[in-house]
């Protein structure tokens, strides 16, 4: 019963050799790979329960629908009307960006062109702040405008990148039927390949929005300077909006204010969750629709 | 092997052809013994992808009104010949062809020659039914309203459905979803789509392939009653159904003289003779089912 060797096939069936040490080492592995999932699933989890914890009693029908002091209604409506500009700039692009990459480009464009939205991804927001102050506020004034257009910049990628991932499920044979039926691409495109694709450009565009909707650096520096206790819809001036809101209540040291700002937190947090899983879902849906 | 109304072929075309349709009968007046006007006249055609060689020296012409069925085994070059007749090979990467394909006496791959308006006139039916996730109303009417023939559309889209065959089963149901018909009847879906724009050459790659065998009679059914309408070229394994529809058969096999094996036309004739009196052994290996 050498280990090196080949077993006695009549030997009995125990581990033999240095199975037993292998064996252990596996074990250690998968223990390591659960824990750190565990961290993971955990780490959010303590997340949501502080928010929760601490946001839930800021929360009230005056808070939502109020001005300052007693809610935070014009940072909510500032942040929606902010996040519905940049999504109305990237989608459009974003899509025509996908639909480059899945139908039009070769190998060679597509792949530099991937490579670019990646590292268009990667970019710190800050930097991407910086560029929109320099460009749009620098010698001018603050204004939603420029803060939507730093939120299109972020959201750009994931839009491109998550359509062209479904837009690559739309099968082959879609798009070879409608080219032997004589019909002109950009037709095929528009009246096949896209409405096929629809749910999953939607919950791409919704998954970024939710990802821009929370993003602070941009904003402190396109549209912080702002009145708290008015509503405002005017993208041309420095709007209201819950990031720097959150941020700006933090920053006081006054306890009413951090109730406030875990409130704020609470909202925007169970916005982006419910916006994921509910986009997370619909994709599922699609794509089962696309394989059947 | 070949069944006894296939003697005879010439009058199977014309009982056919007068039992279908009025339109029918015109494509099939010529008698046998003269020489029909040729659809395709391919001369000499070499097809390549990168470097590797799929099909050398190919002669053969496709009359007008016939039913022309290519066969052979795996990898010969069959399917290849048959997506060079409308192009549909255009977009594969390192496509090359050598040598020449007349279309009504119109070189194919002619500087001038727009793709769109060759698959507009040469229709294709694939291997897998590959109906549009939309309605069988919108699957037929697709074509005709990108190509603007908006007007009769639903006399066109029923026209088009009795022509496959299809439209008791699916007269009720016009606005459900194609994707809830059977395998069978989305394929006979797929042919309705190509007749809709009244093309005048149908290209039907293993039509019957992926069906079972009511379904594939249903098919081979249809295309008795499509005979003369349209100018048809199918691709088939099966070498009974091309003794049961086909007027003339191609027999393609791979020749492997060279350094590599390469698809090549064998012999054409018509059918009876091909499968009876084949003059070329491999021929007459192959369809009596000693191929190695």
């Amino acid at each position: 019963m050498s280990g090196a060797t080949v077993p006695d096939p009549a030997a009995p069936l125990t581990p033999s050799g240095n199975l037993r040490r292998r064996q252990l080492v596996s074990r250690a592995a998968e223990l390591a790979a659960t824990a750190a999932a565990v961290i993971a699933v955990g780490a959010l989890a303590i997340v949501v329960y502080t928010v929760v914890a601490r946001g839930a009693k800021a929360i009230d029908l005056d808070f939502v629908f109020t001005g300052y002091p007693t809610g935070v209604g014009p940072m909510l409506l500032g942040t929606l009307v902010i996040a519905l500009v940049a999504t109305v700039m990237a989608m459009p692009v974003g899509v025509l960006i996908a639909l480059y990459l899945t139908e039009y480009s070769g190998a060679r464009g597509s792949g530099a062109l991937r490579l670019t939205l990646d590292l268009l991804n990667g970019l710190p927001s800050i930097i991407l702040g910086l560029f929109v102050f320099a460009l749009l506020v620098d010698h001018k004034q603050q204004s939603g405008f420029a803060g939507a257009v730093a939120l299109a910049i972020i959201e750009l990628p994931l839009i491109a990148r998550g359509s062209q991932e479904v837009l690559l499920l739309v099968p082959k044979g879609l798009r070879e039927a409608s080219d032997a039926l004589g019909v002109a691409r950009w037709r095929s495109v528009l009246t096949v390949v896209l409405p096929t694709a629809l749910g999953g450009i939607v919950t791409a565009t919704v998954l970024a929005v939710a990802r821009a909707a929370g993003e602070t650096a941009p904003l402190i520096l396109a549209s912080s300077v702002f009145d708290p206790k008015h509503f405002s819809v005017n993208p041309f001036e420095s709007m209201p909006n819950v990031p720097v809101w959150i941020y700006k209540l933090s920053e006081e040291g006054n306890p009413e204010g951090f109730t406030e700002a875990w409130g704020m937190s609470l909202l925007l947090v169970s916005f982006i969750l419910f916006a994921s899983l509910g986009a997370r879902a619909l994709l599922a849906r699609s794509k089962r629709k696309l394989s059947s | 092997m070949t069944p006894p109304d296939q003697a005879v072929p010439s009058r199977v075309r014309i009982q056919t052809g007068a039992g279908a349709t009025p339109a029918a009968v015109t494509g099939t007046t010529a008698a046998p013994a003269f020489q029909p006007e040729l659809v395709f006249d391919a001369r000499g055609v070499s097809i390549s992808y990168g470097a590797k060689q799929a099909l050398a020296g190919v002669d053969l012409g496709i009359r007008r009104g016939e039913i022309t069925a290519l066969i052979g085994p795996s990898g010969c070059g069959k399917t290849t010949f048959l997506r060079s007749l409308n192009r549909m090979n255009d977009s594969v990467p390192g496509f090359r062809i050598e040598g020449q394909i007349l279309y009504h006496g119109h070189e194919l791959y002619g500087g001038n020659v727009d793709r769109v308006e060759v698959r507009r006139r040469i229709g294709m039916v694939f291997q897998k039914p590959n109906p549009f996730p939309k309605s069988i109303y919108d699957n037929v009417a697709w074509a005709p309203r990108n190509l603007g023939l908006r007007r009769g559309l639903d006399e066109r889209v029923e026209a088009a459905l009795r022509g496959a065959a299809l439209w008791e089963e699916v007269k009720d149901r016009l606005k459900d979803s194609a994707l809830g018909l059977s395998g069978g009847q989305q394929q006979r879906l797929c042919i309705a789509r190509a007749i809709a724009i009244e093309p005048d050459v149908l290209l039907l790659d293993e039509p019957a392939s992926a069906l079972d065998p009511i379904a594939t009679g249903a098919i081979e059914a249809l295309m008795h009653s499509l005979k003369g309408r349209f100018t048809i070229v199918i691709v088939t394994h099966n070498m009974q159904q091309a003794a049961r529809v086909a007027d003339r058969t191609a027999f393609f096999s791979l020749e492997t003289g060279g350094a590599k094996p390469v698809g090549t036309l064998i012999e054409v004739g018509e059918t009876n003779q091909i499968f009876a009196e084949p003059r070329d052994p491999r021929t007459r290996d192959y369809v009596t089912g000693r191929f190695g």
